[in-house]
Parts: structure tokens; sequence; C-alpha cells
């Protein structure tokens, strides 16, 4: 095995210009210095709340947007855009949403087959429809089914399908973009497993995005918590369950609600005071502490920047906490 | 809690109402599976196909268009007269014949009865030249119905190449563009029409002489110039709108990742999935272009003489309309029927098939 | 009915009727709501947890349709009220709040508006007790700068703050129930949090009852006395939240209960709930659940089952609680 990671993102960022009215222009640092790496066949749960860039930083690094600075190594080799057509076969994405994802005038053989034709990835018709059986049975769908329209699957059907497509490359990475949220609760479990499954088959490595902490725990080896834009806290995924050191993380843990009357009933919850600030006017210093029951003047000067607090825990705060 | 209505069923009862034990023996998998039933395969298209069916005001209007297309292709080789020449009869020509009501024949066309010749009844009688008024209300809908469509085609063909160049490159392209659909929008097409027809009249006049475009007269050539330069900007927006709403979505952005070209992503993905839209346009478009010819045509600037339109014929009954007031009701049904009928139609397509009104 | 019982819901039935056919969202369900208490309807999408609501309110969209039972407001049937007495009925009595606080507030008109209009509409006030009233309001539900945000439009405000001036806005009317659907599935966790320690401040301060509808147990579990499970328009099981957690009766409600990641470290595999779910178009005979339940047996494909009590907390709609009762009996016999 190499001795680099699977993926490595440096100092990565993007920023949108918004126009706010007719002359002004706000940037909107939608990601702003992300650094982290994800090892061969491991999962990296990145949380965070709506709108603090957890999709951007998914979207950025596969290059479906430009990022404004910072750099990608996939297996030690830098990503540019001459190259990234290259690299499409080993880097793959799954969406949130499994209704606008896939293309309702296509059949489910022509969704997971359209990777193939676009790499040429088989030499006759019946080694198509093969290799395409043989994906969707991967996944835990009905061949029978090939000549289905998309809309006529059920969501945790036609995520699977997104699931297909994604593996038609054999790729070695798969940014998971919210893969589950908008599925039921009892369609949920039954994809989290096949993601399982599919990593403990074939060795996959997985940036699993979501805003759900329970299932981000499960899945992940190691979490990383985003907040407007940063990461705030980055290490092995139980260790941020269970001794979560920045305030952030802290209240994020405690407003999980938890599907048991009793714990609920005992525990106490850290409830944040107001609301997410605009990312198109952040306040100077660390971005959480506005919200933050911490917060000193030193946190309104310079941004705090990732230290690491025990082996592989790193979080971002002048005021870790536990 | 109070007062559920189901209560727990007494141990005793339950052995004395002699439930089957063999039915509490565990499912199989094969008898699940039949239990679980998934609806039947339909397509898009079939699906929608279904429901415009279940649509009366749509399958009327495709009935009554298929009959005025059949009639107007068939009459022609059935009735025996021209649009454009007067009814003779045994070659001489019949001067008696004018302006009859419906149904009724000349006195030379009586005495040739007489004589025991056959003579096709003039349907909707005759105009004020003697010519047989129903095959030239035939002929006026042939003319519409091909001005409305030829019209609509050009508006399709230019509207859908500007407006999809402007909602896939975006950015600064698409600002340009649209500012130019923007200027057009804003030209008075009316004036356009009078003003193009006048400066054709002259520029092209002298070099149509014998060719096939003469008989539809300059006129006819601007109207469709006007449309080719002015009412396909209707058509760009409402194609870079939808182009920009499917850009959006995830499958675009997935196909994106898988490396697709630029060129597949919109064979592929964005125009089938605006046809719809496009095509149900296109039909409504067609009545309107019908409404401007005729509207055109009645003011005098629409086909050349003796060609007739349904809006020329309109504005020629015009001088004697209280002596043959069906004449102009004649034209008049033509047009409005026609035009309801794509109007209906076209509401029923897009109750059928636009992807926004489905659930 | 009891003294306590506010609303008693009997046999509600409520279909759509769409080009392919009726599709009975909800097929016969019957609960009560005592006063002050929080009932919880907790179900996946298409379970009939939101018509439900939108049946007790009569907003249903044009193709729906109740079909049948009675809905009992302190022993008036809601179903048989006029046009008219149902609109005054609506807001002063049952309100209800949306899981979208931006697309159900108006975005033309500021908060403060919309709000006063609220309170207008149900009382006769003057203007500067309605003014008053709208302060108080905002006051209650624990927006900041009050006076400053009735000048604002919807816009302006953050996801967290339209749910709670959605919140005033039902409340402005003090109304015996409040219908809150899903109301913080579109904000984030943080968020949730407040919106939820608010509801229940709220209830314990007013005294009123809720009817808290969402799919996510957790939710459920901090809030909710009484819970009520649904599948396929159709109530699973009912009783107060430590029954329905701790001794789940139906293999519906064990199974999602087995199937949510718990926290900690605990990375065994997952339990899900097997099969898709059920096309309301064409519901099977028997049991709705039948064909992705484990346990099934031949009668659950055959007959729907019947609400059975399993003690005075808790009723289940489940054969496998009958034949328990069945081989119990059977035993005792064979001694």
């Amino acid at each position: 095995m190499s001795n680099h990671p699977l993926v490595d993102v440096r100092h990565l960022k993007q920023y949108f210009t918004v126009k706010s009215d007719m002359l002004t222009k706000l940037q909107l640092k939608a990601v702003d210095d992300v650094s982290f790496t994800i090892n061969q066949g491991e999962t990296l749960g990145l949380v965070g709340e709506s709108g603090c860039g957890k999709t951007t930083v998914g979207r950025t690094l596969l290059r479906l947007y430009k990022p404004t600075a910072g750099e990608v190594y996939f297996d030690g080799n830098l990503i540019t855009d001459d190259n990234i057509n290259h690299y499409r076969k080993d880097m793959q994405i799954v969406f949130q949403d499994p209704y606008s994802s896939l293309n309702p005038r296509m059949t489910m053989a022509d969704i997971v087959g359209e990777p193939l034709d676009i790499h040429g990835l088989y030499k006759t018709k019946a080694e198509r429809r093969d290799k395409i059986a043989e994906l969707v049975q991967l996944v835990g769908l009905n061949s029978d089914h090939m000549r289905r329209y998309a809309h006529e699957f059920s969501g945790g059907q036609r995520q699977r399908i997104g699931i297909a497509r994604a593996l038609a490359v054999n790729p070695r990475f798969i940014v998971c973009d919210e893969p589950v949220s908008a599925l039921d609760v009892s369609i949920q479990a039954q994809i989290i497993n096949t993601f399982e499954e599919l990593q403990a088959k074939l060795g996959i490595a997985y940036l699993f995005i979501a805003h759900d902490l329970l299932v981000v725990q499960h899945m992940s080896q190691r979490i990383a918590v985003m907040y407007l834009g940063k990461i705030v806290e980055i290490g092995p995924a139980d260790e941020i369950i269970e001794h979560p050191v920045h305030p952030y993380t802290q209240s994020l843990i405690s407003a999980i609600p938890l599907p048991d009357p009793n714990a609920a009933r005992k525990r106490h919850r850290i409830i944040l005071q107001g609301d997410v600030p605009s990312p198109l006017h952040m306040p100077e210093g660390c971005p959480f502490r506005s919200r933050c029951r911490y917060a000193t003047e030193e946190c309104a000067k310079v941004c705090p920047t990732l230290e690491e607090v025990s082996s592989g825990h790193q979080v971002a705060c002048y005021h870790p906490q536990g | 809690m109070s007062n559920y209505s189901a209560d727990m069923i007494p141990k005793k009862r339950l052995l004395s109402l002699q439930l089957d034990a063999a039915k509490f023996e565990r499912a199989s998998d094969a008898e699940k599976e039949q239990h679980d039933v998934m609806r039947e395969s339909t397509t898009f298209f079939k699906d929608g196909m279904r429901k415009l069916f279940k649509n009366p005001l749509a399958v009327i209007s495709l009935v009554v268009l298929l009959l005025i297309i059949v009639t107007i292709v068939i009459a022609p080789m059935i009735v025996p007269y021209k649009y454009s020449e007067m009814i003779t009869i045994n070659g001489k020509r019949d001067r008696s014949a004018k302006n009859l009501p419906p149904f009724t024949y000349s006195q030379m066309e009586l005495k040739a009865i007489e004589e025991g010749q056959e003579i096709f009844p003039h349907i909707f009688g005759t105009d004020e030249l003697s010519r047989d008024y129903f095959i030239r209300v035939v002929y006026g809908a042939r003319v519409s119905l091909s001005v409305g469509f030829f019209a609509s085609l050009i508006v399709l063909i230019i509207g859908l190449l500007f407006g999809s160049i402007a909602g896939y490159a975006g950015g600064k392209v698409d600002l340009v563009l649209m500012r130019i659909v923007d200027v057009i929008y804003s030209l008075p097409d009316t004036l356009m029409v009078i003003l193009l027809s006048v400066v054709l009249d002259q520029v092209l006049g002298q070099s149509l002489q014998g060719t096939v475009l003469a008989s539809l007269g300059t006129n006819m050539i601007s109207l469709f110039v006007v449309f080719g330069l002015l009412y396909w900007v209707g058509m760009a927006r409402l194609v870079r709108g939808q182009i920009l709403s499917i850009k959006t979505n995830e499958y675009v952005l997935a196909a994106r990742a898988m490396g697709a070209k630029s060129g597949r992503i919109i064979r592929k993905h964005i125009l089938p999935n605006c046809m719809s839209v496009i095509i149900i346009s296109t039909a409504l478009q067609i009545p309107s272009a019908i409404f401007t010819e005729s509207f055109l045509s009645f003011i005098g600037l629409g086909v050349q003489a003796p060609m007739p339109s349904l809006g020329s014929l309109a504005n020629a009954s015009r001088q004697a309309l209280q002596a043959y007031p069906y004449k102009l009701v004649f034209p008049a049904l033509g047009i409005c029927l026609i035009v309801l009928s794509f109007n209906l139609l076209g509401d029923g397509l897009r109750d059928a098939f636009d992807p926004k009104l489905r659930r | 009915m009891s003294e306590t019982t506010l609303l008693q819901v009997n046999d509600l039935r409520t279909s759509f009727f769409t080009d392919s056919g009726e599709v009975k969202a909800v097929n016969g369900l019957s609960f009560s709501l005592e006063r002050g208490k929080v009932l919880g309807i907790v179900g996946e999408s298409g379970s009939g947890k939101s018509v439900t609501a939108y049946s007790l309110l009569r907003i249903l969209t044009d193709s729906g349709r109740v079909t049948g039972g009675q809905v009992l407001f302190n022993g008036e049937n809601i179903l048989e009220f006029s046009p008219q007495k149902m609109h005054s009925f609506r807001g002063s009595r049952i309100s209800m709040i949306f899981q979208d606080p931006m697309t159900s507030l108006n975005p033309v008109y500021t908060v403060g508006n919309q709000l006063r209009e609220a309170i207008r509409i149900h009382t006769d006030r003057t203007p500067e007790q309605v003014r008053e009233r709208a302060l108080e309001m905002l006051q209650l539900v624990g927006v900041n700068e009050p006076e400053k945000r009735l000048t604002q439009y919807p816009h302006e405000l953050s996801g967290g703050m339209r749910q709670r001036v959605m919140i005033a806005m039902a409340l402005a009317c003090e109304p015996d129930i409040l219908i809150a659907d899903e109301p913080t599935t579109a904000l984030d966790v943080t968020i949730q949090a407040q919106i939820l320690e608010l509801m229940q401040e709220l209830q314990h301060k007013l005294g009123m009852s809720i009817i808290m509808i969402t799919h996510d147990l957790g939710v459920i579990a901090d809030i909710c006395d009484e819970i009520i499970v649904m599948y396929a328009g159709r109530v699973c099981e009912r009783g107060t939240a430590d029954e329905i957690f701790y001794n789940p009766c139906h293999e519906y409600t064990k199974g999602l209960i087995r199937s949510i990641p718990t926290i900690g470290a605990n990375h065994d595999k997952l339990i899900p709930i097997a099969g898709n779910p059920v096309d309301l178009l064409n519901l099977p005979k028997g049991c709705a659940f039948a064909s992705r339940c484990d346990q099934a047996m031949k009668i659950c494909l055959t007959d729907a089952p019947e609400e059975i009590r399993i003690n005075e907390n808790h009723i289940a709609a489940c054969w496998m609680n009958v034949k328990k009762v069945y081989d119990e009996a059977k035993e005792e016999e064979s001694k």
C-alpha cells in the first residue's frame, strides 16, 4: 500500500460572487480553507447545518465547480482541469434527491449504462447488458425492471439506481452527498447497509456528507464538523460523538432528537441562542462566536486554526471544552 | 387514554372462535411477493396519451382538426370546381351564377340539369365572380393552415437554436443574446409587416416572377420573414428558461461528474426534458400565426388574389355583408374552429404532458 | 367520552380521486386527544399522517374528500359544520403550522401585517389592541426585537425565526388544539431543538393540546405523551410514548425502532425493514405491511388485523398479538 492518502484536500476555497443589488457584489465564502484527507477504503463523515458549505466541498472536490484556490490530490496526483476527465472514472458522486438526480426520460438500463457509454467500457451490446445487470443486482435491484423509467421506482429504489450509476465505472472514491436525507426512515437503513456492504466488498472510500449526526456516526471512521465554510473539528467518529471539544459540536450532539423517551427526559440540551449568521456577512474572527457561550475578545480578532487535542483529533477553538 | 373502540379479545372467546391454526403459519416469501403488487409499467408518453384521451375537449378538438384536414385534402379532388375560375357549363362561362346562396343552382345550371347533366351542388353557394365558394373556403383553410404550420416551424427552429445557445452557454453569451431578444420584443409587429411587405414588394417583386413563390405574393413572404425575424423571441425565451431550470437538475450534474461532454448533455438530458413544453407551445403558436395571417389578410396585406385565405375571404364579404351574410359566416367559422381547436388541443397537451403539472 | 377528551376521531376515511383511481389516504382512523396533552402521529411519507391533519381542518385539496367517519370536537361533529362556521372555527379553536415556513408566509406582506390579520379575523379588538397583542405574541415565541420584526418581510427572517412567527400566528387566538405538521423538518438540528423547546414551553404555559405530525421518531420521543404509528392510512399502534418505544407490539414499529442508528460507539449493522413503501393506489388485501414483515403469517395476507388492546395504555393492530394470546391459551388448555 502506498503511503499517501487516497484523497488529499489542501486549503480548498470556493467563493461565489453574489449580486446583492444592481451595483454591489458580495463574496460568499461557501468553502473557506478546508483541508482533510481520506484513506483507501475509509469513510470520512462531513456534518454541518444547511448552508455551511458541505455540499460545495463535495462538488468542488470533483471539480463540478472550479475551485477559487487550493489543491486536490488523488492517489498522490494533483488534479487539474486538464486531467480531471481521466479521474472521473475513479471519483464518483451520489446525490441527495432521488427525484432530480435521475433523468425522467431514461430507463433504468440507460441511466446505469450511461457511464459505460461515455467511457466506452464495453465492446458488444451483450457485454453492456450483462454489465448493467450485474451492477443492478449488486445494489439490490431486480434486473427484470431494466426497461422501466425512473419515475416508476420508489425513493429508495431510485437512490439504488443512483448508486449503481456511480459504481458503473469502478470508482475508488465516492462523494455521498446526503444520500439518505430524502428517504423514509425504514428505507434509510437499507441504503446505509448497501453503502457499507459495497465498501466491504469493493474497498471504496466515501466522503459521506449529511446533516444527521446519527447516520454519519454510524457510517464513518472519522468525522469532520463544518460551520460556515470552515472545519471546526475533525477526528475519529466515536471520539467526536462521545468527547466533543468544540462548543458547536457539543451543542450539535446534544440537539440530536433521540428516539428514546427516557433518555430525552433525562438529558440536558445545550440550546444555542440565535441563528446562523448569513455567510454573506460573516463576523470577524471565529465564525461561531456570535452564538458561542465561551466567546471572548480573543475570538473576535483572529479565526482559530485547527490544533491537535489528541491523536488525530483536531479542533479550531481558543476555548476547547472537556 | 379512554374510549378505545376495540377491546382485547378474551382468551376463552378466541378459542371458541375456532380460529384456523393453519392461518397462523408463517407465510412463504413467494406468497408475500405475490401480495406486493407493482404497478403496471407505463412510459411517460403512454401515460400522457391516456390523460389526453380522457380530456373530452381535447379529443373533440383533435377530431375537428382531423376532419378539417381530411376535408381540405380530399375536397379539391371531389369537387369539380377551381378556386380561381368561374363556373363553366359545357365550356361556357356561367355569368348567371353570381352570389348564389348555398345549395342553389343558377339558371344555366338548371337548364343543364333538365338536359340530364349532373351538376355538383354549390355547398356554400358562389361569390360575386361566379366562383364556387366552398372550394374557395377550402383553399383558404389550406392556405391559413399551412401559413400557421410553416410560420410556427420557422419560429420553432430559430427560437430553439437561439434559446438553447443562450440557456446552455449562460454568462455573458446569455446576457448579450437576451438583450437582442429584448430589443426585438419591443418592435411593433404589425407595423413591421406593413413596412416589410412594401419594401419586399419592390425588392423581390421582379425576381419572383414566374416562380412558385409568386403565387404566394410578397405579402405572404413578408409575413414569413416577419415571423422569422420577430415572433421567435417568445419561443427563445421559453426554451432558455426551460434549459436554465433543467440545467440545475442533479442528473445534469451527475452526467458532468461522469465526464459527459456538453453535446451529450444537451442531446441526452436537456432536450428530451424540455421537448414536451416546446411541442405544446408550438401547438399553441399555430393558432396565433393563423390569427395573424387572417388579420393581415383582412386588412388587405394577405395573400395575392386570386389565392384565397380565410381572412381575405372574410374581408371580401364585408362589401355585401347585409345581402350575403353567409359569405362572412363560412370563413369566419373556419377561422374560429381551427383556432379554437388548436388552442383546446394545446391546453389538453399541456395538461397531459407538462411535467410541472404532473404529480 | 370522558370529561377531558377534547377531540374524538371515529373511523375517519379520506380519499383522493385521481386520474388513476381512488387513493385511500386515510383508511379508518380513530383516536382521541385529551386536553393539555401532546399527541404524536408518526409515519413515513404516504402513511396518511398529514392528510389526517388536513381532514380535521377540512383544508383538503380539490381531489380529496372525507368519505366517512366523525370528528367530534367537544361533542360536535366538525365534518358537519357549515363553511361559515368552519371558517371561524379554524384558527380560533384549532390552528395549524406547516413544514415550510417560507411558503406558508405571504412574501408580499410584512410580518406585522400578517400577524395582525390573524388576530383581527377572530376577535373584535381595536387596531391599537391588535398591535399590542401582536407584539405580545412575538415576545411569547421568543422573537428578539419584536418591534422591528413587525415591519420586516418574511424573506428578511431566518428559517427558525419564520417558524416562530408562524407559531405566533397560530396561537394568536388561543386555540385549544395546535396541529404541527412536520414543524421542524425543514430546520437545522440546533434550530429544531430551539423550536421543540419553545413548543413544550408554550404548551405548559397555555395548556393547549398539540397534535405533532412527523416522520422523526426522535422528535416524537422528545415531546409527545401519546403516539399513533400509521402505515398506509391505518393505525398500526397507539399508546403512551413509553409503551410505544419500550413495548412495541406491531412489527412495523419494531422495525422502525430497530432501523435507526443509535448514538455511541456502536457500529453494528442496522436492521432495515425490507421492501418498498406500499402503493396506495393498489392497496393489498389484508395487512398493508405484510409483504415487508419478516413475521408475516398466512392470515396477514388475507385479513386486515383488528385493533387489539394490549393494556390500558396501548392498542395495536397486528395479528402477531392474536397469535400470542392464542398460543398461550392453547398451552394453558393442554395443561
